[in-house]
């Protein structure tokens, strides 16, 4: 045993790098396959229609079911491919993907594990934010390959059109954010959630409020950089098959599907930190009473969740379902049994919370929003949103300009 | 041997199998494939140097918007794996290989004899670990070189002009 | 610590594949690309230098010639459009209608 804690105490920074490094792969994919549950469910719900439901009590084994047949389904290559390109350009999305999520920080303090400090977060950047916009730059080789390497006309056109889109709002989002660092003086994530840090308002503080119009460029922006309504184009159904993607099967398919939800999440989590104060509470600090919220959700979420199962039509619904509330009410009162893991869960659970209302405003713009045509996309990108983000950095500039002392 | 020394000769190697590749593959698109691969490692090599924020640029600028464009032209004109025609004299007579290789190897013997200032940062160890302060950097762009920055913001408004010329087609 | 040496015979080699590609290719995108492999190599020996003396003008030069390679690919591009348009090849050979 002392030979391992020896080994562990010298090589700390490594074991737990990797730790981690798995620990968020296992969770970013968990939350992605349920992402799809929760996208189907709602934009179902928004149609009045059920969504999955016989998999599982409330369809929750649906992922389960669909990772299943990615991976047993044939996986034919079509004749005529670029075999090479073909196979690296999922690979290029899905590990990109990935690796942008490693940079996002997930809470303030630091862990500590066997005697050893660790942040929540893989990486921790001077040029964070740099960094994100290196890899979403680089996001859309797997998409544009993805066109060409198919050796179909389809396929071809989404390629095309996602590396014009891509390029086109690519300008708009990286200057939206500039009016944010020019506000903080800083790249570093942390830093910026740092500083928007107010004790006595809380919510004022955010940038969401002088950066209002740089908000709204970059959320837009976003969602055209992921592909996503209305900004599928790329993956246009009536018009494109499936864009891209047509030629692909199997696991190669869920490794675009996996990227896309990937990138989701990443962009949820940017727009908190760098819009909506990321870890922050939005009330006043002296409100400690709030930190009760975590444990004042679960509980009664749990209580739900036990008391549906118990009225579920299914046998297996009635075990399965009260087990989930249990262990999800339970996680409440362990929060407010143990203070000092309730103070460790604040940032964390603000964070999320965040990010979870922005997934959700993906999933409501899918259900609602039409597509756009391909001529408006390009006259919205150009002539809006970049003159917009462009005079969002020279208001900015100019505030604070006047603002400071000399 | 150090960490840096491995990064460095890992990056490098990469760099020139890259580069290699660049000049092997008959495709643009696998050519293009290469350069992305150089511009990464080099990317990795600023970092490396302690240049971040320019190690960024390369990546965004480089990576994500020029070499975009490249692949974008390749697939909108749909070009096809290159043909060795043999009308170019001095492509093939076989004389460029040994000229450019004396040549790069002259070049590379002047320099790595070093000047002054190279053996004096060799004499200066850790010197070169301080990560470049991105705000210094921002500082002396906006001040010592502002009128060439200015003229950066010219050229490109000329290229923009250049490009839309370029594209529009002529309406008989 | 790596010495500058390396990084400046780096430079060199990068450089020099780059005008072995500029002569030796025959597609004009190609070419273009080694343009593009050129200015990565000077670059290189310009950050390793601003390295060496500790400087930052170095970085700002590399900074100037991503911008001024943004401008020429733009450009460049549009002409290659316009040559494939016209010419129906992207061989720089067959672009020869000013030879007798």
């Amino acid at each position: 045993m002392s030979a391992l804690s020896a080994f562990y105490q010298a090589n700390a920074f490594l074991i737990l790098a990797v730790v981690k490094i798995a620990l968020l792969m296992f969770i970013v994919l968990t939350v992605n396959a349920y992402l799809t549950w929760f996208e189907r469910k709602v934009v179902a719900h928004m149609q009045s229609r059920w969504g999955p439901h016989r998999v599982g009590p409330h369809g929750l084994l649906q992922p389960l079911a669909d990772g299943a047949k990615f991976l047993l389904k044939e996986d034919p290559t079509p004749a005529g491919v670029d075999k090479f390109v073909y196979y690296l350009a999922p690979l290029l999305a899905l590990a990109l993907a990935l690796t942008s999520i490693a940079i996002i920080p997930f809470g303030p303090d630091k862990l500590n594990v066997f005697g050893h400090e660790t942040s929540l977060g893989i990486v921790d950047l001077n040029i964070g934010i740099l960094a994100l916009f290196a890899i979403t730059a680089l996001g859309v080789y797997g998409v544009a390959l993805a066109g060409w390497a198919s050796n179909s006309k389809y396929p071809l056109l989404g390629g095309l059109r996602s590396s014009a889109q891509m390029i086109s709002y690519e300008l708009a989002l990286t200057l939206s954010v500039v009016g944010v660092i020019l506000m903080a003086g800083t790249f570093n994530l942390r830093e910026i959630i740092e500083s928007q840090y107010n004790a006595r308002w809380g919510i004022l503080g955010w940038n969401i409020f002088p950066q209002i119009l740089g908000f709204l460029c970059f959320y837009i922006a976003a969602v055209a950089e992921t592909n996503r309504v209305p900004f599928d184009l790329p993956e246009a159904e009536s018009e494109l098959v499936a864009g891209f993607h047509t030629e692909y099967a199997s696991f190669k398919f869920a490794m675009f599907f996996i990227a896309e939800y990937t990138s989701m999440i990443t962009v949820s989590a940017l727009c908190s930190i760098m819009f909506f104060g990321g870890w922050l509470s939005p009330f006043p600090a002296s409100w400690t009473f709030t930190q009760f919220l975590p444990s004042l959700i679960l509980i009664p979420f749990g209580l739900w969740v036990i008391w549906d199962g118990i009225r579920y039509e299914t046998i297996f619904g009635k075990v399965i379902l009260p087990g989930l509330g249990t262990v999800i009410a339970g996680l409440g009162v362990l929060f407010i049994l143990f203070p000092a893991v309730n103070h460790f869960v604040q940032g964390p659970f603000w964070l999320l919370s965040k990010i979870f209302v922005f997934l959700f405003v993906y999933v409501w713009m899918r259900g609602t929003l039409p597509r756009f045509r391909y001529d408006q996309l390009m006259a919205f990108g150009w002539k809006l949103l970049l003159p917009v983000a462009i005079v969002n950095v020279i208001l900015t500039a100019t505030a604070i300009l006047v603002r400071s002392p000399h | 041997m150090s960490l840096s020394l491995i990064l460095f000769f890992l990056l490098a190697t990469l760099a020139v199998i890259g580069a290699v590749s660049l000049i092997l593959q008959r495709h643009p698109i696998h050519s293009a494939l290469s350069l992305i691969v150089v511009m990464v490692a080099l990317a990795g090599l600023y970092l490396l140097l302690g240049a971040e924020f320019v190690a960024a640029v390369q990546i965004i600028v480089y990576g994500g918007a020029i070499m975009v464009l490249f692949v974008f032209v390749i697939m909108l004109l749909n070009a096809a794996a290159e043909e060795r025609t043999d009308i170019s004299k001095i492509a093939n007579s076989g004389l460029i290989l040994p000229l450019v290789a004396v040549l790069t190897a002259f070049l590379g013997v002047t320099i790595a004899r070093g000047t002054e200032f190279m053996q004096a940062a060799a004499r200066a160890p850790g010197q070169g670990l301080v990560l470049a302060d991105t705000r210094a950097l921002s500082h002396m762009l906006f001040t010592d070189f502002v009128y060439p920055f200015e003229l950066t913001s010219f050229l490109i408004l000329v290229a923009i002009l250049g490009a839309v010329v370029l594209a529009q087609r002529e309406n008989q | 610590m790596v010495p500058t040496q390396y990084y400046v015979i780096l430079s060199a080699i990068l450089f020099g594949l780059g005008v072995f590609a500029f002569i030796f290719k025959r597609n004009i995108i190609s070419i273009f690309m080694s343009i593009e492999l050129m200015l990565n190599a000077v670059n290189l020996a310009f950050v390793a230098f601003s390295q060496a003396k500790g400087q930052l003008d170095g970085q700002i030069f590399v900074l100037f010639v991503i911008v001024v390679a943004a401008a020429e690919a733009a450009v460049g591009l549009g002409i290659i459009i316009l040559i494939a348009r016209n010419r129906q090849s992207l061989n720089v050979e067959r672009v020869d209608l000013l030879k007798l």
